[in-house]
Formats: C-alpha cells, sequence, structure tokens
C-alpha cells in the first residue's frame, strides 16, 4: 500500500498558514545567505563603509548648520529682527536705535530687547590674545541669558561684569574661575559667572556673555548698534503681522526657525560647503552601491544552480524572488545598523580627543542613508532577481 | 487515480537554429505505470535527460503531450506547473545540485520547506529519511564533507522525503564507482514502496 502523501491538504499542513510557509522559505534563504561567510562578510563590509561614509559626511554637514546657527538656538528668541543683508549670526550689520522703539509700538509685540554680538580680541592674564565671541543681552531683563552653573546672574549688573561659556572652548581662556580678570579693547573685564548653553559656536572661539550697554561701550562698533532686535510675540498668531509691520520698516523679521533655516540655506548654497558633502555623500552611495551590487550579483551568479535546483524541485517564481528580496534586504539592513554603529562610536572617540567635533546624527541623515540603502537593497536584489528568474531548470537538469 | 503514471504522446524536440538544429526527440510516445520501475537506456547524447525533463514538467515540448496522473501537465502554468513537480514528482539531478552552506538534514528538508511546512518540523521529517538511507551520523554535516555516494543517498532522501508519487533519477550512479553504483541501485530498488520512474546510466 503506498504511504500516505503529505500536501497542501495534509492535516499537518492545513495547520500552517502563509506565515509559516514564507517564515520557511525566508529562514532558507538567511542560512544560504549567511553560511557563506566570505560573500555575507564582503556584502555586510561594503555596506557598512557606505552607511558609515554617508552618515559621516552628512553628520558633519548637520554639525556645522547646528552650530553655525547656535546663537539662535542659545538666545531662544521667538523673532530676530536683522538688516535684510544678515545671512549668518555672525556678519551683522547694525541697525539704529529708532528701529527697536518702532518695532516695540508694533500692534501684537510683547516685548522687544536689543542684542549685541560681536567678535572682540581678549588679553589673558599669561599676556596671550585669544579672540572671542561677545553677546550683549537687554541691561533691563536679560533675555537671552545663558544657564549660569557658577556665579549669579545677578553679577552681571557688577562693574566689568561678563559671563564665560563653559563649553569646547572654555580653556582657550585660560579655565577662568570667578573673580579671574582679563584685559578687553583697553577695558578691564572680570569673570562673574560660569555659564553653559546648549549648542556650541561654530569657529572655535570662547563665547563671553555680558550686558548690551558694557557691550557697545567695551567693542568698537559702527554708528549703529544693534545686532539684532529679540521680539516676543503676545501670541504665535501675531508673528505674520510683526513680521508684516518690521518689512514695511525695511528690515527682516524671521522667526527662530526661518533664521536657522536661512543661515543653514546659506552655509548649503553660497559657501561651497553643501555641494562638497553632497558629492561626497554621493559619493559614498555609488561605492556602496558598486560593492554590494557586484558582491550581490556574484553571490547570485555561484548560487544560480542552487536557484535553478529550487525551481526544478517546485519553488514559484515569486518564492525566489521573496528569497533574494529578503537576502538583499536582511544585508542591506544589517549594513546600515552596523554602518550607523561605527558612525556613532567614531563620533564619540572623535569627541574624546576633539571635544569640539562638529558632528550630528540626525533623523534626517539616518533617513537619508536608509532611503539610500533601500535604493541599494532594490538594486542588488533586481538584479539577481532577473538572472534567477531567467534560469531554465532544464540546464539544472542536464547538469 | 489511473494507474497510468505518465503517459507521453508523440513528443518532438529540436535544439539550436540553422545548420546546428538537433532533433532531439522524434515522435517518442510510451505509458509508464504506477508501481513500475522503467530505464531509459541510451548512448551519450541520445536525449535521455531530454526525454526526462519534457515528462517531468521541466522542459517544453515543441510537440506532443505530457499526461501526469491524469494532467496534461504542459496546459499548466508557470506556477501551477511548480506546484505540481512538487507534489507529484521527486528528482535526483546528475550532479546532485546539494546546497553546500546547508547541512545534510537541512538539504532534505528543502522539499518539506517549498510545501509550507514549518522548518523544525521538516527537519524532524527529514530525519526519518536520512535515517532510511543510512546516514543519520551525517546530519549535521555541509554536503562537501560526505563522500560520492553519500552524497547521491542525501539527493536521493531529498528526492523522497515529500513522498512523490513519481521519483526520476538522471544517471544516478553516473559518478559513483561500480560497488557504490549497485548499493545505491539497491536502495532504490528497496525504496520502491513508491512508485518509481527512472533512469540509469548505460553501465548500469
Amino acid at each position: 500500500m503506498r504511504p500516505e502523501v503529505p500536501g497542501p491538504s495534509h492535516p499537518r499542513l492545513a495547520a500552517s498558514g502563509r506565515l509559516v510557509a514564507v517564515a520557511g522559505i525566508l529562514l532558507l534563504a538567511y542560512k544560504l545567505l549567511v553560511n557563506d561567510r566570505a560573500k555575507f562578510s564582503g556584502l555586510l563590509v561594503g555596506l557598512t563603509f557606505s552607511v558609515f561614509l554617508m552618515i559621516e559626511m552628512t553628520s558633519l554637514f548637520a554639525g556645522v548648520l547646528n552650530r553655525s546657527s547656535s546663537t539662535v538656538f542659545n538666545i531662544g528668541a521667538s523673532i530676530w529682527i536683522m538688516d535684510p543683508a544678515v545671512n549668518t549670526v555672525a556678519n551683522t550689520i547694525g541697525m539704529p536705535d529708532y528701529v527697536l522703539d518702532a518695532v516695540r509700538s508694533i500692534d501684537g509685540v510683547r516685548f522687544a530687547v536689543p542684542l549685541y554680538s560681536g567678535g572682540a580680541l581678549v588679553r589673558l592674564r599669561s599676556g596671550t590674545y585669544q579672540p572671542v565671541t561677545v553677546i550683549g543681552i537687554d541691561d533691563t531683563s536679560l533675555f537671552g541669558r545663558p544657564s549660569v552653573i557658577r556665579g549669579s546672574i545677578e553679577d552681571l549688573f557688577a562693574e566689568n561684569a561678563f559671563l564665560v561659556v563653559k563649553d569646547a572652548e572654555y580653556s582657550k581662556l585660560e579655565n577662568p574661575g570667578v573673580g579671574t580678570d582679563f584685559e578687553i579693547n583697553d577695558h578691564r573685564g572680570v569673570i562673574v559667572g560660569i555659564a553653559e548653553v546648549s549648542t556650541s559656536g561654530l569657529f572655535g572661539i570662547p563665547t563671553l556673555y555680558t550686558t548690551y550697554q558694557r557691550a557697545i561701550q567695551y567693542l568698537p562698533t559702527t554708528r549703529y548698534t544693534i545686532s539684532y532686535i529679540l521680539v516676543e510675540p503676545k501670541s504665535p498668531a501675531d508673528t505674520v503681522r510683526i513680521q508684516r509691520a518690521v518689512n514695511r520698516l525695511g528690515y527682516l523679521a524671521l522667526t527662530k526657525e526661518q533664521f536657522v533655516a536661512r543661515i543653514s540655506d546659506f552655509y548649503k548654497y553660497q559657501t561651497g560647503l553643501g555641494t562638497n558633502i553632497l558629492l561626497m555623500t554621493v559619493i559614498s552611495f555609488i561605492v556602496g552601491l558598486s560593492i554590494s551590487g557586484q558582491t550581490f550579483y556574484t553571490f547570485i551568479v555561484e548560487n544560480l544552480d542552487k536557484f535553478g535546483a529550487l525551481k526544478a524541485i517546485g519553488a514559484k517564481g515569486h518564492e525566489l524572488v521573496t528569497m533574494i528580496l529578503f537576502q538583499a534586504t536582511f544585508v542591506a539592513l544589517t549594513g546600515y545598523g552596523l554602518g550607523i554603529g561605527l558612525c556613532a562610536i567614531l563620533i564619540a572617540l572623535a569627541r574624546l580627543k576633539i571635544p569640539d567635533y562638529a558632528a550630528v546624527i540626525t533623523f534626517y541623515n539616518l533617513g537619508l542613508a536608509l532611503a539610500m540603502v533601500i535604493v541599494i537593497a532594490g538594486f542588488s536584489g533586481y538584479i539577481g532577481v532577473r538572472k534567477v528568474l531567467r534560469i531554465d531548470p532544464f540546464d539544472i537538469f542536464r547538469g | 487515480m489511473s494507474d497510468v503514471a505518465i503517459s507521453a504522446h508523440g513528443i518532438e524536440k529540436w535544439f539550436g537554429e540553422g545548420e546546428a538544429r538537433t532533433h532531439a526527440l522524434r515522435n517518442v510516445s510510451f505509458d509508464a505505470y504506477f508501481g513500475e520501475m522503467l530505464f531509459i537506456v541510451g548512448p551519450s547524447g541520445s536525449g535521455k535527460t531530454t526525454l526526462l525533463s519534457v515528462i517531468s514538467g521541466i522542459l517544453r515540448p515543441d510537440d506532443g503531450r505530457v499526461i501526469i496522473d491524469g494532467v496534461d501537465v504542459w496546459h499548466l502554468d508557470d506556477d501551477e506547473l511548480a506546484a505540481f513537480r512538487l507534489a507529484k514528482i521527486g528528482f535526483v539531478f546528475q550532479d546532485y545540485h546539494l546546497f553546500p552552506r546547508l547541512t545534510t538534514l537541512e538539504n532534505i528538508a528543502i522539499p518539506l520547506v517549498l510545501r509550507r511546512y514549518d522548518w523544525h518540523e521538516a527537519q524532524a521529517e527529514a530525519r526519518k529519511y536520512l535515517r532510511i538511507v543510512g546516514l543519520e551520523n551525517r546530519a549535521q554535516l555541509p554536503p562537501v564533507k560526505l563522500s560520492g555516494g553519500e552524497q547521491q543517498r542525501v539527493a536521493i532522501a531529498r528526492a523522497i522525503v515529500s513522498q512523490p508519487d513519481i521519483l526520476i533519477l538522471d544517471e544516478p550512479t553516473a559518478s559513483l564507482d561500480g560497488e557504490t553504483g549497485r548499493m545505491i541501485m539497491a536502495q532504490v530498488v528497496y525504496l520502491d514502496d513508491a512508485h518509481v520512474t527512472g533512469k540509469c546510466h548505460p553501465s548500469q
């Protein structure tokens, strides 16, 4: 008597669903891929390297952009008013005092304060000179002040008072403590507090905070002294009205986000930095695509007879496609994860040696790299699928 | 189920173009019955493999019909044909075509995985057939660590693991020495409680 033939109608098989069927085929594909260690390693190395380069490049760029807007983040005003020619925080164009008065009279403005932002040369006790960024905040409200971690913010009203920001550049001022004095443009300056801010600056120089009036008194300025006017609207709905009114005055009012975007656009499109980073990212993508595409193609070609045997045994076309796409996706996502890990480790190590290392892994970077990896996986999978679907099982049969 | 396992009628197959055109199968007709062991014997290049491919739904003939267990196989589409082969036919290829990156046990389980068995269940079932071909202690070895005869037995176990109605062996002893070849054939005969069609090397 012939034995019972298990098949799709067999009770044991009836209980197993499509998921089990797919899981078995995927496990088979996984083993075929992973057990070929040389090819699998080659694929992973190629993809990891590619993802690492893509994320490192874009993270560096994101870090630079983030730091280029550090003053905007640290001050935290909702609306920034400036001369229309201003593109970055560093290059300010002074505005006359009457603009401040005019802004304060605009309907919807809760308050408006001046901000000074400029550079100076500090002579330290050792006799060395150190360039610094000086931020002069409104004398009355101290709006935009940093978080003071040592000393007291009220001491900023004392004579010659400055706050120093304790960031990666702090040591360039010879690690001053509260009470340390220095010379700034023939004036005496005294550190009355040590502060911290959320984002360090781009140019690798220390930052000092003082009052607006002291800043314009101590530092050489142009005829007009207000770098920015910081505005808080009565409600978010007043923002557009304030912007229109400021435009009528001949100046530019930007929300914090708009100002950050304007600064980013400047670095992206007017400095060549964006183009270079984009080129490096594209090169990384091409390298990854080439390495993984070529290795995956070799992997498929070397296993072509095995896929042909599967086809002859009874694997359907869509099952083979599923296997190959799974292999391409698995290797791509593994390489993606390893690339991110490698990049994160390298950035962490770099920061141990270079505290000012500007690299930030953002969700945008990750998304961009993921999209590129998906393209690589799709391309690799496509060439594999094309090859496998063309196999004639008869070629396998006749050996 | 009819007693006729495979019925071939007027099979014609040509290969190549122009002067290289070869008439590989010329009006081949035969019936093979369940329970029968059929040997196709001929010199090299006489079209044995081509005939096996045509009657097993792998190579489309230029003319003629192939009816397997009542189904005209060349009227099925590709997916139906694949499913039909998987359900009805077990293959032992000339070059075994075992997967070197899988263990012996996993190789045998492949048809069951394609037949939607759970992976572990397929392994358990495959182990029974590994025992039948006497290679239970080789379960976790890759095929490359096995001798030619052992690899052939693994290929046979893979062909019969899903208990197909028809077993097709293409030159199952071609690359084996005489002693091992006789042992393999003895094993096939032993396993012939299922209905088997087969082909062996002219030297057998």
